[in-house]
């Protein structure tokens, strides 16, 4: 496997070799599905039910549909704070995602996690954390128990650009490359740790993808708000991966647009400014993809109502199911703690 | 009567080093389930992690018995996702104090994954680390941290003491569903007792009344791991004098066996507790509480705690010989709570004798 920079990989080149009216249609449908849900906890959070911090992925959507629309059923994902859109593209269960949010007894975990801790192992997606980097090994962990037993499977990781400066990150990415593991980094570079942004924290002119390289891991670099730059992207790598070569490495250029935490827009407070947010707003990787739907399939208003409607009226449901259900007992017992 | 089933004739038993009871325990494991690997900075390497994982290698082979990188965290976390998708990883580290890089992975995540996740996720898996004492371990080499780990519901902690016990306790560790803290002394590898043949498993959780329990006890000594010889030691220092003693050998710290030391100091209404580590904040101070909360009434005087001093461990043998408590320090606590004179005597080492060293038979380096 040579290590190749995909930055070029255009839509249009894919699109040659690559992508269906079928799969062009899925990956919408995966970034739209993450968009709704996320705009109905903005929409409802100021309820002040959802009794937990939120990390809304909205304007990254294009990596965890395109990385997702690359997997087969049985992979693998994990994912750190901000996994909404990580663990919907799984198609993780929905009902299960609003119920934990909402702290009621049918979440994913029972109430016991909220919003940072979603998992629904049924789907591959093997759950989520909030301190920044420790999936990174946990993950490799699952691909080494892939490795052992040759199972097939190849297993993600999400991390962030700030997750790429924990020690777990570089000494996850040095044991993946010994092991030849079937692991898939997906790096969502989105400038900002919190509020912090790159240059005071990492060296200008070094790409997170560089540190990989320097550890023998096969890299992509491209565009994070192109869903089909990186289902192109994170297909080879899947491949790459599942073909033993290897762990494999993407890093993504994208940008959030809501507050770190919370449901608002926060480019008021002064870390960052509203012509930088303008430009990635433009980018909105949602309204490029209905474009290319439009120009290459000619689909119509109607096809993208439709497919709203359907979708809002699923996360409605799920809505309304997690807020009738009931709260977990409120005691807790040794059961709670040990298996 | 002293709790020693494995002594019964039913068992038969062969006389092993406290390192062979490990090693036997994870050959056991490794040999009944195959889900069960082991993985160490140094685990398949000639010196075999003091002789606990020699030959495992040669028998199960590379994928089973593995050697790491130096990256203690990222690897527990490896073990840990690994222990989430059908493994039973062992993860040995050879001080507990290089394991304090990876204290994230053990207390954020291998004790939470159960519970975080409403019960879907058991972390089958066990950390061992190895305390010690004496001979230049120094301020990072020894430290006994039982009560960090002790104190993290999720975790369960085992302190073998005894050969069959490392063996015993090692295996139940091992085919617990839950993330065990094994904490290995390293004063006890070389001893040597009668251990059970074939899958011998200690219950976790459950303490071993050693010693005494014929009624007549004025006192109870509980030990933690090396900790409960010295508590031996001391019971029979006192019998010299009369004196008849209960010896508690903890054997877990978590979960803690409440009933086995509350039954004893009813008996004896006197308790002094002997630990590896620091007395303040320490495994000693919950076993106190524990009857001070629940057993006032039955006791007859103030609880002693033995550990200890309030400074990291120095490197000098001068320094470290009046550094560790031994024997004489539980006497003269069991003395004083019995209103009995202390000869100052007691402490006298004999001649001949490191106090920085088991016996003789034990050399550096180590
Ligand atoms: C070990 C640790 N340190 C600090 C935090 C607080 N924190 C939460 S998210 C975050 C920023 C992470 O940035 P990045 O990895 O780029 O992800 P992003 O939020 O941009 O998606 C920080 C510092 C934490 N959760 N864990
Ligand atoms: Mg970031």
């Amino acid at each position: 496997m040579t290590s190749a920079s995909a930055a070029s990989a255009g839509s249009a080149a894919a699109l040659a070799n690559g992508p269906d009216p079928e799969l062009l249609w899925r990956l919408y449908r995966l970034m739209l599905y993450v968009r709704l849900v996320e705009e109905k906890i903005v929409a409802l959070y100021p309820e002040q039910q959802m009794r937990c911090p939120v990390h809304l992925s909205i304007g990254q959507e294009a990596p965890a549909a395109g990385v997702a629309a690359a997997l087969r059923p049985g992979d693998q994902a994990m994912s750190g704070h901000r996994s909404h859109g990580h663990y919907l593209a799984m198609d993780a269960d929905l009902d299960g995602m609003f119920a934990e949010i909402y702290g009621k007894a049918p979440g994913c975990a029972r109430g016991r996690g909220g919003s940072m801790h979603l998992i629904d192992r049924a789907k591959g997606f093997l759950g989520a954390v909030p301190i920044v980097g420790s999936t990174i090994p946990i993950a490799a962990g699952a691909a080494f128990t892939s490795k052992l037993r040759g199972d097939g499977k190849v297993t993600v990781i999400y991390l962030g650009d700030g997750a790429a400066e924990t020690g777990v990150f570089h000494e996850t990415l040095n044991f993946a490359a010994l092991k030849k593991l079937p692991l898939l980094f997906v790096c969502e570079n989105n400038l900002y740790s919190v509020y912090s942004p790159m240059e005071v924290r990492q060296p200008l002119g070094r790409p997170i993808a560089g540190i990989a390289r320097a550890h023998g891991v096969a890299t992509w670099e491209g565009d994070g708000n192109d869903a089909v730059a990186v289902w192109q992207m994170a297909s080879e790598a899947v491949e790459a991966c599942r073909a033993g070569h290897g762990p494999a490495f993407l890093e993504l250029a994208t940008y959030r647009w809501r507050e770190h935490c919370g449901p608002n827009f926060d480019n008021d407070i002064g870390y960052r400014t509203v012509e930088e947010y303008e430009t990635w707003r433009a980018r909105d990787p949602l309204a490029r993809h209905k474009a290319l739907l439009q120009d290459r399939l000619g689909a119509d208003d109607a096809a993208f109502a439709a497919l709203e409607g359907e979708l809002q009226a699923r996360i409605d449901a799920a809505v309304a199911k997690a807020k009738a259900a009931a709260f977990p007992v409120d005691t807790l017992s040794p059961e709670d703690c040990y298996a | 009567m002293p709790d020693d089933a494995h002594r019964s004739a039913a068992v038969s038993t062969r006389r092993m080093t406290f390192a062979q009871g490990l090693l036997e325990a994870q050959a056991i494991a490794l040999e009944q389930d195959p889900s069960v690997y082991l993985m160490g900075l140094g685990a398949p390497d000639p010196k075999g992690i003091f002789g606990t994982t020699s030959g495992l290698l040669q028998r199960f082979g590379p994928e089973r018995v593995q050697d790491m990188p130096l990256s203690e965290n990222a690897m527990t976390g490896v073990a840990v996702g690994s222990a989430i998708t059908g493994m039973r990883p062992i993860l040995t580290h050879q001080r507990v104090d290089f394991a304090l890089v990876a204290m994230e992975q053990m207390v954020n995540q291998a004790a939470k994954w159960f519970f975080m996740f409403g019960g879907q996720v058991p972390v089958p898996l066990t950390i061992r680390m190895i305390v010690g004492r004496g001979w230049g371990q120094g301020p990072q080499h020894s430290q006994s941290l039982q009560a960090w780990f002790a104190h993290v519901p999720g975790l369960k902690v085992v302190m073998p003491a005894t050969p069959a016990d490392a063996k015993g306790l090692l295996l139940s560790a091992i085919e617990d569903d839950n993330p065990v803290i094994c904490l290995e002394h390293r004063w006890l590898y070389g001893l040597a007792d009668e251990v059970p043949e074939g899958p011998y498993r200690v219950p976790l959780g459950k303490a071993r009344l050693m010693h005494g329990g014929g009624g007549k006890a004025e006192v109870t000594l509980v030990g933690l791991s090396y900790m409960s010889l010295e508590a031996l030691r001391a019971a029979e220092i006192l019998a010299e004098q009369g004196i008849e003693a209960e010896v508690i050998d903890l054997r877990s710290v978590r979960p803690l066996d409440e009933a086995t030391i509350l039954d004893s100091v009813a008996r004896t209404g006197r308790l002094v507790v002997a630990d590896t580590a620091h007395v303040r904040f320490g495994a000693g101070a919950e076993v106190v509480s524990l009857v001070v909360e629940q057993a006032f009434d039955k006791l007859k005087a103030a609880p002693v705690r033995i550990g200890l001093p309030d400074f990291p461990t120095p490197t000098s043998k001068a320094l470290s010989d009046s550094y560790y408590p031994r024997a004489p320090h539980l006497v003269a606590a069991a003395l004083k709570l019995l209103g009995r004179p202390v000869d100052p005597e007691l402490f006298a080492v004999p001649e001949g004798r490191n106090l920085d060293q088991p016996d003789s038979s034990f050399t550096g380096p180590f």
